[in-house]
């Protein structure tokens, strides 16, 4: 099986999708001409053309509204943020009018639009692009939130989400665009909403996902080396819809559970799970839920503390010996 | 009658002597922007000229029963109870809805605001299920999901009825976009305020629709308002239209209180959407007699009944078509005193209606949320959706 990086891996889901599906088209900022400012889209304009991958100008309120009013009347949009952060200037649309437009119509409409793009810290450029939104994102009904974690699933959800009749919004990160994983030639999928064990264990949980996962199985190795202690390392994939039997079935086995995610604690995806676990999971629990997130600032600029900002394995390893 | 009161009372608000100074100036400088004077029919073939008498009368018809319904939903609200929320009625300006959707063809689309009862009544929406909505009703045009200021009917190419000042603005652009992607020779008719002139999707919708050609028509209603900010305190510049130039499109100021005026202005820049793929801006002068919602003080704090009653006086736009089909000899006073009561009735049984019509259950909470939930989902995907444990 190949190796190839996350960035290829979500280029070749494009590219599959724009072959697929003569209405899917790619619009952003910099995606055709300059090829991506992260290079996600590199070579798709010269393969398809001006129709199908389109160069934004900088108006994310403007261009992604416009995708939503075109995916109404079945058009694909696939939206490129080029930072999840620059989210915010087009919050109306993305929260608003995605997402309850469908409602507000009693059924009558669907909005099958895609946006996606990095959203991650640990890049040394200060707070206003180190934004990780997935939880509130997560908060509203009517729109789906993926954030993959290695080149397979960035390449298999990303396909899904295209696919998807609803809005999904999918959360890279700009650390894993480089990494490179096994990848099958063939065409797969993988369903929103399933969640995916990256290691299997026995004494402790760690819950995770995007980037997070990755920094989870460094933990693992290190409890595993250091302490002879299996971890099992749950990736979510997808946020909503969220693959609660897996977590649930997980803690059974374990009876510990460590969350791990890069963004904030409060109200974040691992207050959701903690939630989950003490409803029901309860009778299993053999320790108090530990969780492990961002410190609770905006993000800071300087390198070595933005480093100690974002969970590192660490950080992670501490966690679990506070309730092994 | 109304032309000689018509430069009268937009003087008072407007300046208008100043603005044919600007754009005149502005005429030696850009060739490809056209310039129209405010107030004054587009040049072109009268598209009224071609109108049946009938399809006068109908044309009249729908401008009363959008009135007569209106009344009927404010009885609802102050009266009655029955509605809730936010109301904003059209009453004053329904030449503009009515005039515009008149010229809609087989690919042509509309897209709103919340004041958005008049377009949904003007595309062929009926009176039931609109009320129904206002009561929030299981019949209501989205099953009581939307509520006043979002009514939709897709099936009428009709997209809403949204709620945020200027937010859909960049969607009437998507619809637009779309039309041209699939190569379908139609346009969108994107109506928003004049409050939402200041908003910045409006802007970014505007550059985008000139810089990749779409076919939208963004329709200033310009009642004047916004909500209680006069458009003096409220936006630099005049008339609100002539910012188009500086997106290099297509403008002009429209006297609404006469529908063959709208008519005119949208059947030119409907084929120049539809023809050349053009956008344009509209902006059509008109009045709304009644508050921006009806819990709003009106007259009672930013501007006063004296103004209130010259616009009804003068340039009402129904009783401004009742007399031009009066004087054409298409309409007698008998006849619209029949279509009075007819829209009278219409409206008193589709608050019957409404009134006697279910909520719908509540589990229906969770429908519609989800294209995937509503079909067939476990063959989709997999994971929890909603996350209500008691629910």
């Amino acid at each position: 099986m190949p190796s190839i990086t996350y960035r290829k891996a979500l280029n070749d889901a494009l590219a599959e999708e724009l072959e697929r599906d003569e209405n899917v088209v790619i619009i952003g900022e910099e995606v055709a001409e300059y090829n991506g400012a992260y290079k996600v889209t590199e070579g798709l304009h010269a393969r398809f053309g001006d129709k199908r991958v389109v160069d934004a100008p900088i108006s994310e309120a403007g261009f992604i509204g416009m995708g939503i009013g075109a995916s109404m009347l079945g058009v694909r949009p696939v939206m490129e943020l080029m930072f999840w952060s620059f989210a915010y200037v087009a919050f109306d649309q993305i929260i608003n009018n995605a997402a309850s437009v469908r409602y507000m119509a009693g059924g009558t409409i669907n909005c099958p639009i895609v946006i996606r793009g990095p959203a991650n810290g640990g890049t040394n450029v200060g707070a206003t692009h180190s934004h990780t939104p997935e939880n509130f994102i997560a908060n509203t009904p009517g729109l789906k939130v993926v954030c993959p974690a290695t080149a397979y699933d960035a390449k298999g959800l990303m396909k899904t989400a295209i696919r998807d009749n609803d809005p999904v919004y999918v959360m890279e990160n700009t650390l894993l665009y480089g990494q490179k994983w096994e990848v099958p030639e063939e065409e797969y999928t993988i369903p929103l909403g399933v969640a995916d064990i990256k290691k299997e264990g026995s004494d402790i949980t760690l819950i995770a996902h995007g980037r997070a996962v990755i920094t989870s199985l460094e933990a693992a190795r290190i409890l595993e080396e250091e302490d002879g202690i299996k971890a099992e390392v749950v990736d979510l994939r997808s946020i909503r819809p969220l693959d609660e039997a897996a977590i649930v079935k997980s803690i059974q086995k374990t009876n510990r559970a460590v969350i791990v995610e890069e963004n904030k604690p409060f109200c974040g995806v691992g207050a959701q799970i903690a939630s989950l676990l003490q409803y029901q999971a309860f009778d299993y629990l053999d320790a108090p839920i530990e969780r492990v997130s961002a410190i609770d600032a905006p993000q800071i600029y300087a390198k070595p503390l933005e480093d100690f900002q974002i969970p590192d394995a660490s950080r992670v390893v501490a966690a679990a010996r506070r309730i092994l | 009658m109304t032309y000689r009161s018509f430069s009268f009372v937009l003087n008072v608000f407007l300046n208008l002597s100043a603005y044919t100074v600007t754009t005149a100036k502005s005429t030696n400088k850009k060739k490809t922007v056209a310039r129209k004077k405010t107030g004054k029919a587009s040049s072109g073939p009268d598209i009224n000229a071609s109108l049946s008498p009938e399809e006068k009368r109908e044309l009249y018809r729908t401008m009363v029963r959008i009135r007569r319904f209106e009344e009927r939903s404010l009885k609802s609200y102050t009266q009655e109870g029955k509605i809730g929320g936010f109301l904003h009625l059209y009453i004053g300006q329904e030449s503009v809805a009515v005039g515009s959707v008149s010229l809609m063809e087989e690919n042509d689309h509309v897209i709103t605001a919340y004041r958005d009862h008049g377009h949904a009544l003007a595309v062929g929406m009926t009176m039931k299920e609109c009320m129904a909505e206002l009561y929030g009703r299981a019949t209501g045009c989205s099953k009581g999901k939307g509520g006043s200021m979002h009514f939709f009917a897709p099936d009428k190419r009709y997209w809403g009825g949204h709620g945020i000042v200027g937010g859909q603005t960049p969607l009437g652009a998507g619809l637009a976009y779309a039309l041209k992607y699939k190569g379908l020779k139609g346009c969108c008719l994107c109506y928003l305020g004049d409050g939402a002139v200041n908003q910045g999707a409006y802007h970014e919708s505007l550059n985008l629709a000139a810089l990749w050609n779409l076919p939208v028509v963004y329709i200033i209603e310009n009642n004047h308002y916004s909500m209680g900010t006069s458009q003096k305190r409220s936006s630099a510049g005049a008339p609100l239209a002539k910012r188009a130039e500086g997106y290099d499109m297509d403008w002009e100021v429209v006297d609404g209180s006469h529908i063959y005026n709208v008519r005119k202005a949208c059947d030119v820049a409907m084929k120049r959407a539809r023809e050349e793929s053009r956008p344009s801006i509209l902006e059509i002068q008109t009045y709304r007699y009644r508050g921006h919602s009806v819990a709003d003080a009106n007259d009672k704090k930013y501007r006063t009944k004296e103004e209130i009653q010259k616009y009804m006086n003068e340039r009402d736009p129904i009783n401004v078509f009742k007399q031009t089909l009066l004087e054409e000899k298409v309409l007698t006073e008998e006849d619209a005193d029949q279509i009075s009561k007819e829209a009278r009735d219409e409206a008193n049984e589709s608050a019957d209606f409404a009134n006697e019509s279910p909520y719908l259950d509540k589990e229906e909470i969770l429908t519609d949320v989800y294209w995937e939930s509503d079909n067939d989902r476990d063959e989709i995907q997999k994971g929890r959706i909603f996350f209500n444990d008691d629910f």
